[in-house]
């Protein structure tokens, strides 16, 4: 990751443009450098987590266009085999090859994220909203809700929904986006009671649109930003917790491919072959860095757009 | 205030060198700069700050910003000097670093830059603190956020005596309050325990000073020192700044308001683009400007005699303006206006306070106060985004309130706003040509007229077609307003609210626009309600005016008659207060400065 | 504009004693709310258990095989024959007594069960804490404005951090350091040197996210302008730093605070598990294997008046930091006051409207 301090499509900071009449070319703001850090976040790096994005989108839709072997075919002759020999990345104690059962696992994975950060988003915005234009009561009711789910660590939160419900990987979804929801629901707030406030919307008002219209035209569509890149980066974080459940043996059940689930499943051989315990984590981890990446990239660009 | 007889000031200061310059700023006419006088060599004891040739570049990724491109001067002590120019000129940049903080990125190259008898240009950083606060004092604008929020007024000033150990440790409260009351902080004890954001604007500013001069240095570098105050307080800290340069503190001001620099300085450089393009004694400079720029700049300031007359460069001088003629078709009344906001449980804010107005076709009011006296507020009364208490608003014979919604949003097409800012007026994902063509689109104008109306508007307001397309982002602040002033005229208002439209402009596209919106008025007829802080603007803009004060007009009537003859204490205070550059333009003539009592701003007593 | 106040209130009189009584109800407003906070979080618990699929006995007993007489020994400690607002009740009673419920499974009470484990597991998450804070704090403080080759690398290991899941670091630590190289022990240690690993594998996300955040907070507190007045007054870098800007870039940090302690439990609860560590981690994860869900609720509960405490402790903090948080007594305080506050005494009228202009312009 490289670093560059211009936002490829905004402007040069200092708020000088071309076209200014005056003085345009010397800029005596000397501070605006260090203002949006997220911006450092470079291009090599960002087209590369996309790149990887579109792979895993590829891998969940077509597993075979990267790997021709049966995840899920056992082989007691071939059981621990290290990498190479045959095996890209070594067969499991089972003797299932590895590698193919990452490829294929990246549809569930990738699914118990997207869902479950989907979810929070739906509920968390309904809340949000509620919560924005209901007045101040049903605002300090939710804002209390809210309270009380932030209260409970995320991974417990899912805990105790699996408690409830049973371990398996709809549950373990269900249990994700509750710990994702309240954030969304603030997020949405936020951005509601923000751009209510804005000259932007009173200006719209002063225009002559009627209420209804203010809200289609510009407060919904501003407030969709922030909101869906708050979605895209929490699908990261669902992604790693999702596999931490699956991993506490609480989400999708054996034999099933699934990358935390491979690594709970061949734990207790970890002291003698460390292959099974690599690199579905690699795999676990690339996923959240690009998505996080791509995520903290949009939201400088928007920071970028929308900065005054 | 301005003294022209200090023998110093006079000769010595040398400008920038104009061959480096932009030809089309390198005018003639001015010719070389003075000469350095051989009188005060570099070294001489006298001389505090000696540069040559500054250039400062910004390097800001691969591109890169040359801020400050050959500038040249002396200040010696006991000078008063004051750099002007409008944002971006470098002008902020050439003051700080004569402190070695030009800013991050910064490259600062000099052939000479010496102070206090250091050559700084490979100065390390341990050596150049040496030189801070001790030999140059440096004040930032707006003391708010040049205060660090999070610690004592005290301690910031005792900052500087412990840096440099100026005091015995335990003799430094002692000081502290010793300082506070030198600069004419009342209760200086208590106010030396108390946070930046306890105190007024004005008190703040003093602070800030007296952090600035602890150490006693011999130079004090100002930087927009009163930018961010009221009139009336901003009159106070010129003044004590003057008291300053009287006790023999060498002065360097940057402003970018040439009537204020008139009041301290001795001795003025005009700058634009990175280097300066005119320089003298402040009167010599204000008189008799030789370079075009200058002239530009100075017929840019909305004064007495420009009244009736364009601000922007036309070809062989001012030229009258064409004045609407005023109708007699009210489009605009508002009657006993009242409007209170709760505070917190037991207090209440009256922002509007029996506030009443009638407003003609083709003519422009003007609403003056400082902050805080509610012009706002009634703007947003008139354009029904706030609704009154009691009273009511009348556009074009309809008030609001007695109508439904659909006659509403007609009515609304009538009566249009420009705000301060434009930018956050605009939905930060529009186009320019989607903000223009929106009041269109309420009135449900089919998209081919949209079209050709939006090209028509930007051809009235001077905007070329390639903006079209563009962000309001990637435009200058003068772009922007043409903007807000085109969506404003889509619907062929009657009326347009301006509210402090051109007050965060610098001086030469604050004039484009006010000749701007005048020109419109005089085509298009349409009345103004033109609110701002800024008395000269009121003036060259207003057929009448209210002056409001704690949401009460405190005075109304013809703008000639209130400013010549002011009739309430409190405009005779406004007016005394506003630094002019002839030292008399908007002021009543009988009327001396000894109405602003130093410690009447704010605070206390 | 006018602000409308009775005369006495103006002048400075009762202010200190009404500035100590404000003090005091704003502590016991918080407290309060932190009560609801926990007390909603109690409710979401007994909600829980109530809708479980399955009867509520069978959610209780878990899958602990139990003869008829405890089952009707259960049912009669839990009242399951009540209706549920006297359950819930009586649920509120025990939980005020500190009484958590009984956990068949450990055959002991909840209470005991999580007092038992709670040493072991604060102790990693103490370790952690400091190691995370530590690295944060030294890490933004060197790289906070540097030129891109010292802060590019960090920047971008703070990302990998906040990305890997804790588990499998502490999978990726244990296989290298421990079965490959033997450095540390491999699990169940509780040594000192068996604590090096899993803190370490527990401060790598929640150091990465504080390292962000602080460098952050210190790159914009750097460009404000009361730190160039700062460096104009010729004072050292460090007194820079330090006094002025770790101040602000604390702020951001400081409201993370109560999300990064759920941050340092969770991963605690994990992390046990990998390293096969005792504590509360170890002692949910077999709980919830047997279903004994008055032991994960509990723990749960813990969680939460811990967060809770966080949260107050927070409120007590920033006004520290920051004075213009401070609450101020009634007379001096809201938008109006900024300014008033230094002129109680004898405000000129036209003063106090330069201060209490936000309301109305606004």
């Amino acid at each position: 990751m490289t670093v560059t301090p211009v936002d490829p499509t905004g402007l040069p900071p200092g708020g000088a443009s071309p076209g200014t009449p005056v003085g345009a070319s010397a800029s005596t703001s000397t501070s605006t450098r260090g203002r949006w850090p997220w911006l450092r976040v470079s291009r090599p790096g960002v087209v590369l987590s996309f790149a990887f994005l579109l792979v895993l989108v590829l891998a969940s839709f077509w597993p075979h266009l990267f790997t021709g072997t049966d995840p899920n075919a056992a082989d007691i002759s071939q059981t621990l085999r290290g990498p190479g020999s045959g095996h890209l990345l070594g067969t499991d104690q089972n003797g299932r090859d590895i590698y193919a059962r990452i490829v294929h696992g990246t549809r569930l994975s990738l699914w118990i994220g997207l869902s479950a950060s989907a979810l929070a988003l739906v509920v968390g915005a309904a809340v949000g909203v509620a919560a924005a234009q209901g007045g101040r009561v049903l605002g300090a009711v939710t804002d209390w809700l809210l309270s009380v789910f932030l209260s409970i660590p995320g991974l417990l939160l899912a805990l105790l929904v699996i408690a409830m419900l049973g371990p398996g990987t709809r549950n373990s979804i269900i249990g994700l986006s509750l710990i994702f929801t309240p954030g969304f629901a603030r997020v949405v707030r936020g951005e509601v009671m923000r751009i209510r406030a804005s000259v932007y919307l009173e200006a719209a008002r002063a225009l002559g649109w009627p209420k209804r219209q203010v809200i289609i035209r510009h407060l919904v569509p501003n407030a969709l930003g922030p909101v869906l890149i708050l979605a895209t980066i929490n699908v990261g974080g669902a992604i790693s917790l999702g596999s931490t459940l699956s991993f506490l043996g609480l989400g999708p059940q054996p034999p099933t491919a699934e990358w935390g689930a491979m690594l709970s499943s061949s734990r207790t051989y970890f002291s003698v072959a460390w292959w099974p315990a690599i690199f579905p984590g690699i795999a676990i981890t690339l996923a959240v860095l690009a998505i996080t990446v791509a995520g903290q990239f949009l939201q400088a660009r928007l920071e970028g757009r929308n900065a005054r | 205030m301005t003294s022209d007889s200090d023998p110093t000031t006079d000769s010595d200061p040398t400008t920038g060198d104009p061959t480096t310059g932009d030809p089309a700023i390198g005018d003639p006419t001015i010719g070389d700069p003075t000469a350095p006088d051989p009188a005060t060599q570099p070294g001489d004891p006298r001389t505090l700050v000696d540069v040559a040739n500054l250039r400062v570049r910004f390097r800001l990724g691969r591109r890169s910003v040359d801020a400050v491109r050959g500038v040249s001067f002396r200040i010696d002590a006991g000078q008063s000097i004051a750099v002007v120019g409008e944002s971006g000129s470098g002008k902020s940049v050439t003051a700080r670093s004569l402190v070695g903080l030009a800013g991050r990125g910064a490259e600062v190259r000099a052939d000479r830059l010496v102070i206090a008898g250091t050559d700084t240009r490979t100065l390390p950083e341990r050596r150049w603190r040496t030189l801070r606060g001790r030999h140059i004092g440096f004040v930032l604008q707006d003391a708010l956020v040049s205060l660090d929020p999070a610690r004592r007024v005290g301690a910031e000033i005792a900052e500087t005596l412990r840096a440099h150990r100026v005091v015995p440790r335990a003799e430094v409260d002692a000081r502290v309050v010793e300082l506070l009351r030198e600069v004419g902080v009342p209760e200086p004890e208590a106010r030396a325990g108390q946070y930046p954001h306890q105190l007024s604007g004005g008190l703040r500013q003093r602070a800030l000073i007296a952090s600035a001069i602890a150490a006693d240095p011999e130079l004090l570098i100002a930087d927009e020192p009163t930018t961010a105050l009221d009139v009336t307080v901003q009159a106070q800290i010129l003044e004590m700044l003057a008291a300053r340069k009287r006790a023999g503190t060498a002065l360097l001001l940057i402003s970018h308001d040439l009537a204020v620099v008139s009041q301290v300085a001795d001795h003025v450089f005009v700058m634009k683009d990175g280097i300066f393009v005119e320089h003298g004694p402040t009167r010599q400079v204000l008189d008799d400007p030789r370079h075009p720029y200058t002239r530009q700049l100075l017929a840019a300031v909305p004064v007495a005699h420009a009244r009736g007359t364009r601000l922007s460069p036309q070809p062989g001088g001012p030229v009258a303006q064409p004045r609407a003629v005023v109708g007699d078709g009210v489009v605009l009344a508002a009657r006993d206006l009242v409007k209170t906001f709760a505070l917190d449980g037991r207090r209440i804010l009256t922002a509007v306070d029996d506030v009443s107005l009638e407003l003609r076709a083709g003519e422009t009011l003007g609403i003056v106060g400082e902050s805080g006296s509610g012009k706002t507020t009634t703007a947003r009364l008139l354009l029904d985004l706030e609704r009154a208490d009691s009273g009511a608003v009348e556009v074009d014979g309809t008030a609001w309130g007695e109508i439904d919604a659909r006659t509403g949003a007609r009515l609304r097409q009538h009566i249009q706003v420009i705000y301060q800012d434009p930018l956050s007026s605009f939905d930060p994902r529009y186009p320019v040509r989607k903000i223009i063509a929106e009041p269109l689109a309420v009135a449900r104008v089919s998209r081919a007229e949209r079209r050709t109306r939006v090209l028509e508007l930007l051809d009235q307001v001077g905007l070329a077609r390639d903006v079209l397309d563009r962000r309001p982002r990637q435009l200058s602040g003068g772009q922007r307003q043409r903007v807000a002033i085109a969506r404003a005229l889509a619907p062929r208002p009657r009326v347009i609210v301006c509210d402090e439209p051109v007050s965060a402009l610098d001086v030469s596209i604050q004039a484009q626009i006010l000749d701007l919106l005048a020109d419109l008025q005089a085509r298009l007829g349409i009345a103004y309600v033109f609110i701002s802080h800024h008395l000269g603007v009121i003036y060259h803009v207003s057929d009448r005016v209210l002056v409001m004060k704690d949401g009460r007009i405190v005075e109304s009537g013809d703008v000639e008659q209130v400013f010549r003859e002011p009739r309430h204490d409190y405009t005779r205070g406004l007016l005394a207060a506003v630094p002019t550059l002839d030292g008399a333009a908007l002021r009543p003539p009988a009327e001396p400065r000894a109405t602003t009592v130093p410690e009447s701003e704010g605070a206390v007593a | 504009m006018t602000i409308a106040l009775a005369a006495d209130e103006r002048r400075g009189g009762g202010r200190a004693a009404s500035s100590a009584r404000s003090i005091g109800l704003a502590v016991l407003r918080r407290v309060g709310y932190a009560v609801g906070v926990l007390w909603g979080a109690v409710t979401v618990t007994f909600a829980a258990l109530h809708l479980k699929s399955g009867g509520i006995i069978d959610a209780i007993i878990g899958q602990a095989a139990v003869s008829p007489e405890v089952r009707a020994q259960i049912i009669s400690d839990y009242a399951l024959d009540r209706p549920w607002l006297v359950q819930y009740f009586d649920y509120l009673g025990h939980l005020l007594r500190g009484d958590l419920g009984h956990s068949y499974n450990q055959g002991m009470d909840v209470t005991t069960a999580i007092g038992d484990q709670l040493a072991p597991s604060f102790e990693l998450m103490a370790a952690g804490v400091v190691l995370a804070l530590v690295g944060a704090i030294v890490v933004a403080l060197l790289t906070a404005n540097r030129p891109r080759w010292i802060r590019g690398p960090f920047a971008f290991l703070e990302i990998v951090g906040v990305s890997v899941p804790a588990f499998w670091f502490a999978i990726l630590l244990l296989t290298v350091f421990s079965f490959q190289l033997h450095w540390f022990p491999a699990i169940g240690s509780n040594s000192f040197r068996g604590l090096v690993l899993p803190a370490i594998a527990l401060a790598v996300a929640p150091g990465g996210t504080l390292a962000q955040v602080l460098r952050d907070g210190l790159e914009r507190a750097l460009d404000e302008p009361f730190v160039t007045t700062a460096r104009s007054r010729g004072i050292r870098e460090t007194a820079v730093l330090v006094r002025h800007a770790l101040r602000h870039a604390l702020m951001p940090a400081i409201t993370i605070a109560g999300w990064l302690a759920g941050a340092f439990l969770g991963g605690a609860i994990v992390i046990e598990n990998v390293f096969s560590r005792q504590g509360l981690g170890t002692l949910t994860v077999g709980g919830l294997g047997r279903r004994d869900f008055p032991l994960v609720s509990g723990v749960v509960l813990v969680a939460a008046a811990f967060y809770v405490v966080i949260n107050l402790l927070i409120d007590a903090v920033y006004p520290l930091l920051d004075p213009r948080l401070r609450p101020v007594a009634p007379t001096t305080a809201g938008p109006v006051n900024a300014a008033a506050a230094g002129i109680t005494s004898t405000a000129s009228p036209s003063v106090s409207a330069t201060g209490a202009d936000q309301k109305g312009e606004g």
